[in-house]
């Protein structure tokens, strides 16, 4: 009970500043437009923020072990988070300070105007890229190598149960984490990748014909996606991956194939209506009927003149449609159809290292295996939705 | 009216200075601008696109846009600076002593809610009345502004009103306060002629009646010699020059000022009539159209000759646009035949070969629309060149010079421009050389010039007759604009309805007997005469104008 009458007395206290600091302010500068006009909310608002980033900093700084020498989790792995976080924030400075003195004159201006989450996003997408292309080559391991010691700790320091050679640690039969890391890029990113091209090339081209053409073929595609959306996605996919995998061995074709497959048809449906959608508003510009009137053909009509018009919105689903079909990756070889082993898969990962999780209370260094496999699909995800933000923001005009 | 200018100002603007956010840098809007208005009286604020008319508008209410701001300069209303004014004060004096009617009714109309809702909101507001008395108020207003059933008009919808009828609707949402200054930005822009000038006159009544201080912002010189006392002329952000309204009319002293005056009179010599035994070229036969099971075309006939300009004028809805998409092909008439050089045309352009798309061509109203964004001028024009005569390479690239020779517009420096990089105008010639790369025999212009601003629509309609000289064209030209249909027609078909009213040459057209619809359309556009509504009031009577003629109309 108590916790709620100090909530009370801190939220009360906040609105008392609020208010002080505006008239001090309003006193102090002598009716300056600035705090004038400035709104009581507002002023509350900040003094808010403030008191959330004075309690984060005394958090910060109490200690990570009690008097008795047993951990404080919850402080230890605040420490963690706020390290990141600082480590994102200086990483996406630079990165933008970079990108606004090094390049052509078209790529500065745009470094400079992009907001600083963009910046991150594209920095978190190159670093994957660069790990998931030359993964053989950058990992100390192979991904299926058993070394010697299992259950090492992340750290590499000795004292704390880690071992140099292992910076990440290893996992229950002694495979090195850090090198399964990457070639879970490699895994997951790629087979995500080509699974998103293949649904866009599906969903987009049978889109853009039904915007075109219109008519009973535009009604028995967009009927038949409505079908195929009424069923919840990944319980379909588990469905046709479980009929799949019989079907597999007997065809010789890896299951992974139908995996592409079966995820890239689910997430045409998606892209189609996107398209439909977005291709219905261009054909009926003036100009494509003006390419109609000089008889273009078809192909014309949707890859010179609908194409060109529809990129910036397929591009920016293009980035959340890689999110999604990313995590339906992870979340089939999390439930164990998806990408098999020996092959390092950061799904597969979360799943085999997830009991490691209940050590989190008197061991944090010991639940870090599975949140690191976690936390890679997370930092992905939100620096693709970063640059899918500012992408939308760009397209659609908006200013501020 | 008599204004006494030894009293303060209602509004003082001294030396103004905005400036937009663009690029990564401030430009300049507007440069030191001064504005002065007294009590009562009507400023006509003129000036091209661009030339920050609703810029300065929106800033003697104190108010900017995103991305604009003041650099310098007082904007001093009744004695309060509104550019240092705190927020409390400033709207405690807009919508109570400072209204703002939007070019757009529709667009500014919230439609989730009834008009009298919306009506009621700033006197209940600013505590002027209460939701009855406005209520009952608003529907003064109403009749005031002579909308049909004032009393039950408010309890409607915005989309189930009139775009007219909805201007007024606004007119009077701004009196609810019975405001000092109203600044109109445009208001009848949108909006046909027969509409406008109820428009007009309601709005110069109801002014009057209150003795409202006016801004008025357009860009049609004749709406503005109607309305205001004084006329202010911009010119990109800078002040060209102010006078009274017939001084400014009859004795314009700077240059720029006398060119706007100019533009009306463009106007082509009458060509020899045609023998009677000449093929037209395109000749529409008894055409029928629907769309769907809703008729819209009844019996529509006319011949297009070579060398000639075809006008077909009418209000919105009266089945212009759909005769072109009949010529076209587009829409498939239900009934009747359209003959190209004599020869009938299949009536769906599927159907038409290589060559019969190639002779009809079409230039729209909207530039913006009708180009694609993302591809090249220099491809835009060059694929029609290369689509029906497979030139290619030095050839193509010839071609495409000599054509964009032909519109005036430099290929050195626009071949690899994208459509967003050029004006209004030149969009629009770059839509026109289109047509011209297919080397037609007839053009369809649909309201080629009625986006554009009255000086670059002039530069479009000479550059159209003189390439209808050069190349002996043939245009059917859709307009609702009648000055338009004097500079450049030779024949004029009024259509109404889905049906042609009257049809025959200029001369005859432009003198009377008319029928009655083609006589209330001409009367119905405004003159630079600043008595000219004043004058027709008198002749016709407040009811005999504008839409409710056409409903008395059989």
């Amino acid at each position: 009970m108590s916790i709620w009458i100090v909530l009370l007395v801190v939220l009360v206290a906040i609105a008392v500043v609020g208010w002080l600091l505006r008239f001090g302010m309003q006193t102090a500068t002598g009716n300056a437009p600035y705090w004038r006009d400035l709104p009581y909310s507002v002023a509350f608002g900040y003094v808010f923020m403030v008191a959330i980033v004075l309690f984060a900093g005394w958090f910060y700084f109490q200690p990570t072990e009690t008097e008795a020498g047993a951990p404080v989790a919850s402080v230890t792995f605040f420490r963690w988070a706020m390290q990141g976080l600082i480590i994102a924030f200086i990483m996406a400075f630079g990165f933008k300070l970079l990108g606004s003195y090094v390049g052509t004159s078209w790529s500065t201006k745009m470094f400079r105007s992009m907001p600083l989450t963009a910046s991150f996003g594209i920095l978190v997408v190159l670093i994957y890229a660069v790990l998931a292309i030359f993964a053989p080559l950058i990992a100390p391991h192979g991904q299926e190598v058993i070394l010697a010691g299992a259950n090492t700790l992340p750290g590499g320091n000795v004292a704390t149960g880690g071992d140099p050679a292992y910076p990440l640690g290893t996992d229950s039969i002694g495979r090195d984490i850090l090198s399964r890391l990457i070639y879970g890029a490699q895994n997951t990113v790629g087979i995500a990748f080509i699974t998103t091209i293949l649904a866009f090339l599906i969903g987009a081209t049978l889109g853009f014909l039904a915007a075109t053409l219109g008519g009973w073929l535009d009604q028995l595609l967009s009927r038949a996606v409505d079908v195929l959306m009424a069923i919840p996605s990944l319980i379909f996919a588990l469905l046709l991956m479980t009929i799949a995998a019989v079907w597999a061995p007997r065809l010789g074709i890896p299951l992974t194939v139908f995996m592409v497959l079966i995820i890239a048809v689910i997430d045409s449906t998606r892209v189609f209506r996107l398209a439909r959608a977005v291709a219905g508003n261009i054909v009926v510009m003036d100009y494509v009927e003006a390419a109609q009137l000089r008889g273009e053909g078809l192909g014309y009509l949707i890859f010179k003149e609908v194409l060109p018009n529809a990129t910036a919105p397929l591009l920016a689903e293009f980035g959340l449609r890689f999110c999604f079909v990313f995590l339906t990756i992870a979340a089939l070889s999390f439930l164990g159809v998806g990408i098999q082993p020996p092959l390092a898969d950061w799904g597969t990962m979360v799943r085999d290292l997830a009991p490691f999780i209940n050590f989190a209370q008197f061991a944090p260094l010991a639940a870090v295996p599975p949140l690191l496999a976690a936390g890679a699909i997370a930092l992905l995800t939100v620096g693709v939705n970063f640059i899918v933000d500012w992408m939308l923001h760009k397209s659609s005009g908006l200013k501020d | 009216m008599v204004i006494d200018r030894n009293k303060p100002p209602l509004l003082k603007i001294r030396d103004l200075y905005l400036e937009g956010w663009s690029d990564e840098d401030w430009s300049p809007i507007i440069n030191g601008v001064d504005l002065t208005l007294s009590r009562g009286e009507v400023l006509g604020l003129i000036g091209e696109s661009g030339a920050g008319k609703s810029t300065l508008g929106l800033a003697a209410m104190g108010y900017t846009r995103d991305g604009v701001r003041i650099k310098s300069g007082t904007v001093e209303f009744d004695g309060v600076d509104l550019v240092n004014a705190p927020l409390s004060k400033k709207r405690a004096l807009l919508g109570k002593r400072i209204a703002y009617v939007a070019q757009s009714a529709a667009a500014s109309f919230n439609p989730a809610h009834k008009i009298i809702e919306q009506h009621t909101e700033a006197p209940v507001r600013h505590g002027v009345m209460n939701k009855q008395e406005s209520i009952k108020d608003g529907m003064a207003l109403y009749e005031k502004l002579r909308l049909p059933n004032p009393e039950e008009i408010g309890f409607r919808y915005p989309h189930q009103v009139s775009g007219g009828q909805l201007q007024r609707a606004m007119t009077a949402m701004a009196m609810s306060c019975r405001p000092d200054l109203i600044i109109f930005d445009e208001p009848t822009t949108a909006l046909d002629v027969t509409t406008q000038i109820e428009v007009l006159a309601s709005i110069r009544d109801i002014v009057d009646q209150y003795d409202t201080a006016a801004i008025y912002i357009t860009h049609d010189l004749a709406v503005v010699a109607q309305m205001a006392d004084r006329i202010k002329v911009l010119l990109r952000g800078d002040h060209v020059e102010t006078a009274d309204t017939r001084e400014m009319l009859e004795r314009p002293k700077e240059d720029y000022t006398k060119s706007l005056w100019a533009v009306r009179s463009f106007e082509r010599p009458q060509k020899p009539k045609v023998k009677a035994d000449a093929t037209p070229v395109l000749s529409v036969q008894n055409v029928d159209a629907s769309y769907g099971t809703t008729p819209v075309l009844f019996d529509v006939s006319f011949d297009i000759h070579a060398g000639r300009t075809v006008a077909v004028v009418g209000e919105s809805g009266s089945g212009k646009s759909t005769t072109a998409r009949c010529i076209t092909g587009l829409l498939p008439p239900t009934d009747g035949q359209i003959m190209l050089d004599g020869e009938p045309l299949p009536l769906d352009y599927r159907k038409r070969n290589k060559d019969q798309l190639r002779q009809v061509q079409m230039i729209y109203q909207m530039a913006d629309t009708a180009l694609n964004p993302r591809i090249t001028v220099g491809k835009i024009i060059s694929r029609p060149v290369q689509f029906y005569r497979g030139l290619t390479g030095k050839a193509l690239r010839k071609r495409v010079d000599d054509l964009m020779h032909q519109i005036e517009l430099d290929p050195d420096i626009y071949y690899n421009r994208l459509p967003g990089e050029l004006s209004g105008g030149q969009k629009q010639r770059i839509g026109i050389a289109r047509a011209l790369a297919a080397e037609p025999k007839f053009i369809i212009c649909d309201e080629v010039t009625s986006a554009l601003d009255q000086l670059v629509a002039e530069g479009i309609l000479r550059l159209l007759a003189k390439l209808q000289d050069e190349l002996n064209l043939s245009y059917m030209f859709i307009t609702h604009d009648l000055a338009t249909v004097r500079a450049i027609a030779d024949e004029v078909v009024v259509m109404k309805e889905g049906k042609v009213v009257e049809q025959g040459g200029k001369q005859e057209m432009f003198t009377p007997p008319h029928h009655p619809y083609t006589d209330l359309l001409l009367s119905s556009v405004p003159e630079m005469d600043p008595d000219w509504l004043t004058k027709l009031l008198e002749e016709r009577g407040v009811d005999n104008i504008g839409d409710a003629a056409v409903g008395k109309m059989v």
